[in-house]
This record gives structure tokens, sequence and C-alpha cells, in this order.
């Protein structure tokens, strides 16, 4: 964290899931020569949280077993103790396996959970604005602490969920944490056009790298957005060093170590920091207004990112040269949204 | 000397979202922002105390169906708050209470193995049970929980959180990088539970916490409540009484603790207790009464005895006679979210009947009269006078220590860390230093072996 602040990123995203990692869908793989287990990534974004000043932090979280109302003061909370540089990078699990996790609970079959996870975006963004900002009056004439009327129900009622509210949890720095997904499929795409700000697209070649932008644009239209509203990132993997021909062969090697090839699920980067730099800036024709980028192995391809792309884009003119904001949101070029605001006649501000 | 004494354990509660914190001071500070809880936990911690303690509640409390407004509201998640705090924090224990009924035990028993894994074996959990459909309108759950049923899902939650605990082998992940084996054998986390409340199965990504299982609380004064204490937990947090009420409180619990195979030192009594402080007793009763009136405002008072009349009193006089008609027993529940008010209604008619009594013969106002019967300031005095009675108390066997609850945030605690706490390490009743990094080494309570 400390070192992608260092060079001035936007933000980490830190990866999650129920079961273990595997090289095989939906069971576990029993290999003993791969990195298995993790922590829980909000857990681990609150810990480094204290530790970094300027970096957004995003944590996975899913939307198939969690609470609505739980994470949404989670995520609410590491807005708190980042001092508004939190977001949530929106995880639908569709594993056969994932209703053990919760159960006797039932969890939607497979195919109704993107259904179920739009409303749970919905929920959980209103929670979110369920206090206004001015809600804490600390008035000693009345005794009141808050004003009722600046709180407010959600009484959402739908399909997958009812939710009372309010938050627990008063309106955060950002008053709405950045919601970020990442789009492999049909059903990703609509979900992330409907509900997310950052949209993370993992092209499998260039076709679909070229294509990605504008079908991305035309999802956020459908779902009623402006597309000003999102920022769409390209997803990669790099490799990255001095020397063009040692990187290769040192991906080569680590692909052999691991048995299969990086990048499956994303297009892969091997070359020096100016290369890749030519790269993003072609990229960045193409219509993305950003690129998630995934060294190869830590901590060496992402030093190369800090140390040698980062100084080489500054140079060029096409990335920050400080952190210009302080929040995740301004970092990302986005407002601070205002909240609601219940309507106030003067009548109304009489103590009640 | 020391030796023959028992060693007082403290911990701090942070304020908040109750009636005995004081908001309307000119010192009282933000009860949401990070700062306000780093500062207490620091200053816990400076002191030596075994942990920094945190309530929950999962909706926000209304009276006569509005949002009540009078006391502070608005908290952080606990998991997540704590997690921030064990960056800035070194030695001191993190307690989250948690309640079995609306979490669920896979995402919480993950979350707190991360956190003992973030904190180098910081992490507690206090545990309450809870029933109330008025909580569960916020959650997927929804459903109440009767009294029976709500132990019973706490037991099982408690038994799969163990599972999943020990669901890495000691030693794993290896990490090896000379032989390329992360782990030594596979497969690790595999976890199955099935219960009649809590049924999980599948696979735990976090290693083995470094405590094993991290040390738990049970609060609830209850027989039931009492009785799971004394099965699963390593302290009960309780209510503080007199001296005599906690020696008997004290007796009781340890008494059950041979029923599951367990010494009386396996488990602690950690009553909650407020203080106020002075530079002498008389200077520290005049600033406990002046607190008692800032949080006691007439119009609490007015909400403190709707609570038990159950009826809309908000035409009385505060500072006039207690109402003359009876609890309304008929009408829904008009306070909801607060613990106070579900104890209370249980006998209302009786008890009201006793506090008009008590406030003729006193000549009580309704205020005076709810600063009487609300909860007093359990350690008023000059820090000396407030050394000597806390120690009283645990040498007396009526507790084990104190979760000690400042009335102002975030710096109610720096009075006494600075002046009570030196006297009683002169006494050699509380540590110098830590002497343990472990939440259960403060603690005392024995770590969990494998496969236990």
């Amino acid at each position: 964290m400390r070192e992608a602040e260092r060079g001035l990123l936007d933000f980490v995203t830190l990866e999650d899931s129920h079961g273990l990692q595997s090289t095989v869908a939906d069971v576990a793989d029993d290999r003993t020569d791969r990195v298995r287990g993790r922590l829980d990534a909000i857990m681990l974004a609150a810990r480094v949280a204290p530790l970094t000043r300027g970096v957004g932090i995003v944590a996975a979280a899913d939307t198939t077993v969690t609470e609505p109302f739980l994470l949404s003061t989670q995520v609410a909370t590491l807005d708190f103790v980042s001092r508004g540089r939190a977001g949530w990078l929106l995880q639908v699990s569709t594993g056969e396996r994932d209703a053990g996790y919760v159960g006797p609970r039932l969890v939607p079959e497979p195919g109704a959970r993107y259904d179920e996870a739009t409303e749970y975006v919905e929920v959980v963004r209103q929670l979110w604005d369920s206090w206004e900002d001015d809600a804490e009056i600390r008035d000693a004439a009345s005794n009141r602490f808050f004003d009722r009327r600046r709180v407010h129900h959600i009484d959402h009622a739908g399909t997958h969920f009812s939710v009372k509210g309010p938050s627990i949890t008063p309106r955060s720095p950002q008053g709405q944490p950045v919601v970020a997904a990442l789009v492999l499929g049909a059903a990703q795409k609509a979900l992330a056009a409907a509900t997310a700000d950052v949209i993370i697209v993992p092209a499998k070649d260039d076709r679909q790298l070229a294509t990605a932008p504008e079908r991305i644009a035309d999802a956020v239209a459908a779902a009623g957005r402006e597309p000003a509203e999102v920022r769409v990132l390209a997803d990669a993997v790099v490799f990255l060093g001095p020397d063009r021909t040692a990187t290769l062969e040192r991906r080569h090697r680590l692909d052999a170590l691991a048995g299969a090839s990086h990048g499956a699920d994303a297009l892969v980067f091997t070359g020096t920091p100016a290369e890749l730099a030519d790269v993003l800036l072609d990229w960045r024709e193409l219509g993305y207004d950003g690129f998630r980028l995934r060294p190869g192995a830590i901590p060496h391809d992402l030093d190369q990112v800090t140390r040698a792309l980062v100084p080489e884009l500054v140079r060029r003119g096409a990335f920050r040269p400080r952190y210009e904001a302080d929040t995740l949101r301004g970092l990302l070029g986005f407002n601070r949204p205002a909240g609601r605001s219940a309507p106030r006649s003067s009548a109304g501000a009489a103590i009640t | 000397m020391s030796a023959k004494h028992k060693q007082i354990h403290l911990a701090a509660h942070f304020p908040g979202v109750n009636n005995t914190t004081v908001w309307s001071d000119p010192r009282a500070g933000s009860h949401i922002e990070f700062d306000s809880f780093v500062h207490l936990a620091q200053t816990a911690e400076r002191a030596k105390f075994d942990f920094f303690f945190l309530a929950e509640g999962l909706r926000m409390r209304e009276h006569a169906g509005k949002l009540h407004e009078l006391d502070v509201a608005g908290r952080p998640d606990n998991m997540t708050v704590l997690a921030a705090l064990a960056a800035v924090t070194d030695r001191i224990g993190l307690m989250p209470t948690i309640t079995t009924t609306y979490h669920e035990p896979h995402e919480l028993a993950r979350q707190l193995a991360s956190l003992d894994h973030l904190s180098d074996g910081r992490a507690g959990w206090n545990l309450v049970t809870s029933s109330d459909s008025f909580t569960g309108a916020n959650f997927r759950r929804g459903s109440y929980l009767d009294y029976g049923q709500r132990y019973e899902r706490g037991g099982e939650f408690v038994q799969a959180a163990w599972a999943l605990w020990d669901s890495w082998p000691v030693g794993e992940p290896l990490a090896d990088a000379d032989s390329g084996a992360f782990l030594s054998r596979a497969p690790v986390g595999a976890f199955s539970f099935n219960g009649t409340q809590v049924e999980v199965a599948g696979e735990f990504t976090v290693p083995r916490p470094p405590q094993g299982h991290p040390a738990m609380l049970q609060a609830g004064d209850s027989d039931e409540g009492r009785e799971f204490a004394a099965q699963y937990a390593d302290g009960i947090f309780t209510r503080h009484g007199t001296l005599a009420a906690g020696r008997s409180f004290y007796a009781d619990v340890k008494e059950r603790l041979a029923r599951y195979g367990r010494a009386t030192e396996d488990l602690l009594i950690l009553p909650g207790a407020t203080f106020v402080l002075g530079d002498t007793d008389e200077e520290a009763r005049e600033l406990a009464d002046h607190v008692r009136r800032q949080q006691v405002s007439g119009p609490h008072a007015l909400v403190f005895l709707e609570q038990l009349w159950n009826r809309d009193l908000s035409a009385y006089d505060p500072d006039g006679p207690l109402p003359d008609v009876d609890p309304d027993l008929d009408s829904p529940v008009r306070s909801e979210g607060s613990a106070q008010a579900r104890t209370l209604n249980r006998d209302a008619v009786a008890i009201a009947a006793q506090w008009r009594e008590r406030a003729q013969t006193a000549g009580l106002s309704i205020r005076e009269l709810v600063i009487e019967m609300t909860a007093r300031q359990s350690f008023v005095g000059s820090p000396a006078t407030v050394a000597v009675q806390l120690n009283e108390h645990v040498q007396a066997d009526a507790c084990d220590g104190f979760i000690l609850v400042p009335y102002l945030t975030p710096g109610g605690l720096d009075r006494f860390a600075g002046e009570v706490v030196p006297l009683l390490q002169e006494r050699g009743v509380f540590r110098a230093d830590y002497t343990g990094t472990t939440l259960r080494e403060h603690l005392g309570v024995p770590a969990t072996q494998p496969g236990v």
C-alpha cells in the first residue's frame, strides 16, 4: 500500500473470496505449491488505512452471502478511518456451494444473484444517504443530539430484501464511497452499468480492448445514467523491467513455476516501463479513463510501476505529479454527492 | 505483598450511544471520527489496560415511533474500527460486542480470525444474544428468535466459530521458499458444522488465529446467560451492583464452572462501571451531581418515565410530581432498541407504584426521581478513594476487574489513567507494564489447544 501511495496511484484493490483460491472452478484444488488462504478484505483495508494518507483502498465484498446493512456500515466505517479513501469492489458469488457459508439461510439460484446484487447496491447506497450531512446538531437548548428530521428510515421492501434503516453510521466523508465492479460477462456488465462508479474491464484480446469502452457507455446509458458518472478502467497484468528480453524470460520462468500462463483473464504486458507508457497512452485514445495494473510479481513489478512507469507518465504530462485531492472520489474526478435533504419549512424548524 | 493480592483487570468502554455519555459538555468530541477512537484506545494502552471495548446496536433507538434524538446516536462498525485501531496500538486487546442473532457465524469468525492476525493476537468478542424483531427489520434474517432459541443459536454460533478457527493445522502455512511448498499438506480449512440454527460447510481461508480462539466475553446477567458464560466464555460483562450483590453474582457464576470441567480462574467477572474523579471526595460528589443533571435533562426524564408508563407523558412537567395514572400495559411498546426499557416493562405497574411512593416520601420531582433511579456513578471520589474502592471490590470477590465507561468522549479516561492507575500499580494490584502480547495473556485465561 505504501509503495502504491509512493507512486501516487488512485487506489489499490484488495481481493477476497469465501473459499480457498483454486485453479479449478468451484472446488478446492488441494495444491500445496500455491498461495492458499487470505484475510477478510475489509479487515485488511481498515488495518492499512491509518498507515496511508493518499491512496484509495478498495476492498472486495460479496453480495450473495453478506448482509447489506452490515456491509454498508463496514464500508462507511472504512471511509471514516481512511478519511474519505474507501471503495467497495462489488463481487457476486455464483458458486453452487455459496449457500454453505450462511446456512441454513438459502441463497438465490446462481442465475438470480445479479438481480439480487443490483437491489443490494441500491440498499447500500440508500443507507449511506440515510443520514443527512448536518444531522448532528448538539442543540443544548432543546436537549437534542441530532435532528430526527434529517435521519431517514429507508423502508426498502424489494424482491430480495426488506431493510428498514436508517444506518447506524452517519454519512461518511465521501458521502457515497466509491463502488467498483469488474466486468467479465453480460450479467456483470449490466450490474456494473447500473450501479458502479468505476468499471474495470479485463479485455481478453485487442478487439475486446478496442470495443469495450463503447459497449460500457451503451450499457451505462441503457441503465439511465450519464457516461460522465462512470470511470472505465482497462485491466492488465504487467511484467516490467529495464530490459525487455530479461523481463520476458522472467515471466516465462514464473509461468513455468506456476504451471500455468499468467493472466488468462486479462491482457498481459511484458516490457519496459517506457514501452508500457506508450501502450497506456494508446489505450487512453480508445476511451479508457485509466488502468488497473496487476503487478506480475510483488514487489518487483509494483516497484517498476511506482518508480519507473509513473515518473515516465508524469514527464509526459499524463499523470499527476502529486496527490491533488484527499478523497478517492476526488482522485477519480468525482464530486462529493449531495445527500438527501428533507424539505424544511420554517414551521418545521420548530422543536417537536 | 503483591503475590497475596488478586490482580485487577481493567478495560475501557468507548462512550457513545447510551444515556451516560454527556455530549453537551464543551470538551465532548466526536463519537464517530476515528481520532476519538484512537485517543481513547491509546490512553487505555498507555495505562496498560487489558482491552478496548465497543458496544453494539444494529438499529437506531426509537421512542414512541420516532428516532430517539436526546442521546448520542451514530456509531461505526465495530470490527472495521478495531481493525484500524490495530494499526495504531501495539498491545491492548480489541473487543467488539457482537450479537449472534444478526451476524453470520462464518463471516464473523472470518473477520475475527483476520483481526487476530492483523493485531498479533489481540482480538476478542463480547457475545450477546438478542431476540428483538425491531433490530431484525434491518436484516435478511429478520425473524424473531424466542428466548430459548437465541441461546441455542448463540451456542451453535460459538461451536461453529471454534470449528472454523480449528480448521487449519498449527504450523500452516509453511511458506517454505526453498522447497517451493506453501502448504505441507492439503486440504486445509475444510469445515462442516450442522446444528439446528447454524449449518455451515466450506473452506475457511484464514490460517489458525494467533490466540487459537480469540478470547470471548458473554454479556447478560440472566440465568441462561450465566450458564452460557460458564460453558463457553472467558469472561462475563455484567452490570455493576453493590458489593454484596457483586459477591453473590460472582459466587454463583464461578460455581457453575465445575459443571463444564473448568477452574474458577478460567472465567473473569467484569462489571461495567462509571466513575467521576475530583481533587477531593467532596469536589467529586459535586461534579457527579452536575454530570447526573447533564445526563438526565427534563426531556430525558420524561422519555425515561414513558419507557415504564408506556404512555405519552409529554404534557407533564419534569420538575413536577409523578403521573398519577398507571402504566399502559395493553398498547405496543413505545420504546425500542433500549435494553433498559425491555427490563422495565416486565413489572411496570408495581415499579410505578414504588417510584411514586419514593417520590412522595422524599419530595422528588420527575427529573430528581429519574436521576436517583437510573444508574448512579459507580465510583465517585478523589483518585485515592476510587483506587481503594476498586481494589476493595476485586479483593472481596465481587468481581475480577472493571470495564470502565467514561462519560466524556474522547478524553474521559485521561485523568483515571494518569492518577488512579499509578495508585493501583503502587499497591501491586495492577500491572506496571504488559507481561504478554495477546489478549488472552492480559486476561490470564488459558490459550486454547488445537483440537480442544
